[in-house]
């Protein structure tokens, strides 16, 4: 495959960016999207010039430290994450646009690299529980019914990749901090701060300057690990329940 | 926490959903009202007197119709400041657009800020055209409502201004009563359809019966 990049070049958050765009030709349909980017990477070392700067971690898809705007959609075309899209979904000759997560809450760092500690801020705000783990409890100490344990579970899926963000035309994180809160609020675990946990992880999603929610739907089409938009809706009924219960 | 409240996004999202409600509530209660045009100028003025004595003799004359007045002017002012201050920490929270950009949204979805700025520039013109007649076209007779309308659907700048208007509220209250819904934590998976459609019929219902009235005048079966 041949196929014309344009990549989202920029030094450092200081220094304004701009797209550059690349040739890169002998692209096998097999290659993951990253692995196609590591071959442009090697063409540009060798030309002297400087390789293309990518976050990346796992390359299996759950550790959701890859973060591209692949053609306006987060993590590409299909449904999944970066690591995991290959090149069968582009055509031999397509111009493909490559861009980092834009929010203001994720200032660029370098080229399409992005630093999302905003995320880790909103978990440290109340994404944890304060029962102490130690070893592994007792499993049948606390019972769970398997509807609640489904729920958390599959709001326990959300590997905080960001792609909500990147896609949200308001730059809001209702779908992430909604899966972090869901989770949590749900098991017993977490019910002894389920009010507080809500009211406090919102308050520093405002606080980091995330957009607010216009029911848009798009977090949840771009979503890799498949969080649903009601989630946000179970946010929002936890969050008026906890503003009625607590007196600040 | 009154302040808090105010001060989160999620709080002013309530906010507007509990005004927009209040709104849809009104606009299907005008709705209503309004259909006894079809049912001539006896009947139809007969109504608008009684907006006037509305709750007698508990309360006094015009009372109940200022008491509505006070209450939709609060929910048309609090929705519009929590839209605009929603609307900007959104745009701010985007400063750099996308360079490859694709239409995704529901044409409805992406009007929802021009097309709140339209509604607020109709109701303004509804007021001055048919509540206080200062810019009505034709002789404006305090008291005499059905005459007031047929004046106003009789000139096309009048049809065009209500019917685009109206088309706006439709997509609008499409929209905006499933977030509302959603926003006030309404929503799951087993209820979507039923909101969907519960937004849907409203949006048409509304739209449909409000648009009769100019066709009604314009057709004749109105004059």
């Amino acid at each position: 495959m041949k196929l014309t990049l344009r990549v989202w070049r920029q030094k450092n958050p200081d220094t304004p960016g701009a797209m550059a765009t690349y040739e890169l030709d002998g692209v096998s349909q097999d290659m993951s999207f990253l692995e196609m980017l590591d071959v442009l990477n090697e063409e540009l070392i060798v030309k002297g010039e400087e390789p293309v700067a990518f976050d990346h971690d796992c390359r299996e898809g759950i550790c959701g430290a890859c973060s591209l705007v692949i053609n306006g959609d987060a993590h590409g075309p299909e449904r999944t994450t970066t690591c995991q899209l290959h090149m069968r979904s582009f055509r031999d000759g397509d111009t493909i646009d490559i861009e980092p997560w834009r929010a203001s809450a994720f200032p660029v760092i370098k080229d399409l690299v992005v630093d999302r500690s905003a995320f880790d801020r909103v978990i440290q705000a109340g994404g944890f529980i304060t029962a102490p783990t130690g070893s592994a409890p007792e499993a049948h100490a606390t019972p769970v019914p398997k509807a609640d344990a489904d729920y958390a579970f599959e709001h326990a899926e959300c590997i905080g990749c960001g792609a909500c963000v990147a896609a949200c035309p308001n730059g809001a994180a209702m779908l992430f901090t909604s899966a972090k809160v869901n989770h949590l609020n749900v098991l017993p675990q977490g019910s002894p701060e389920r009010e507080t946990r809500v009211l406090d992880m919102v308050a520093q999603m405002d606080a980091e300057g995330f957009g607010g929610c216009t029911l848009a739907g798009e977090c949840a089409t771009a979503c890799p690990k498949g969080i649903p938009l009601f989630s946000i809706t179970a946010m929002n009924k936890e969050w008026l329940r906890a503003s009625r219960k607590v007196k600040r | 926490m009154a302040f808090g409240f105010w001060q989160s996004t999620l709080g002013k999202k309530i906010v507007m959903g509990v005004t927009g409600l209040i709104m849809i509530g009104y606009l299907c209660a005008h709705l209503l009202g309004n259909m006894k045009i079809f049912f001539g100028p006896g009947e139809f003025n007969a109504y608008g007197h009684w907006l006037r004595v509305m709750g007698a003799p508990v309360l006094h004359h015009e009372w109940g119709l200022w008491i509505a007045r006070i209450v939709l002017l609060a929910a048309v002012i609090l929705h519009a400041v929590s839209a605009y201050q929603l609307s900007r920490r959104d745009i701010k929270a985007r400063p750099q657009k996308y360079v490859h950009t694709k239409p995704r949204m529901s044409y409805a979805t992406r009007t929802m800020r021009w097309g709140g700025v339209i509604l607020g520039l109709f109701i303004v013109w509804h007021i001055l055209d048919l509540t206080t007649g200062t810019t009505h076209s034709g002789g404006f007779q305090e008291g005499h409502p059905y005459q007031n309308v047929v004046d106003t659907f009789s000139t096309w700048y009048g049809n065009v201004i209500y019917i685009v208007a109206m088309l706006a509220m439709g997509m609008h209250v499409r929209h905006g009563f499933w977030s509302a819904a959603q926003t006030l934590g309404a929503g799951n998976h087993t209820r979507d359809r039923a909101l969907k459609a519960i937004a849907n019929a409203l949006a048409i219902v509304l739209t449909a019966g409000f648009i009769s009235i100019p066709v009604g005048v314009m057709t004749g079966v109105v004059s």
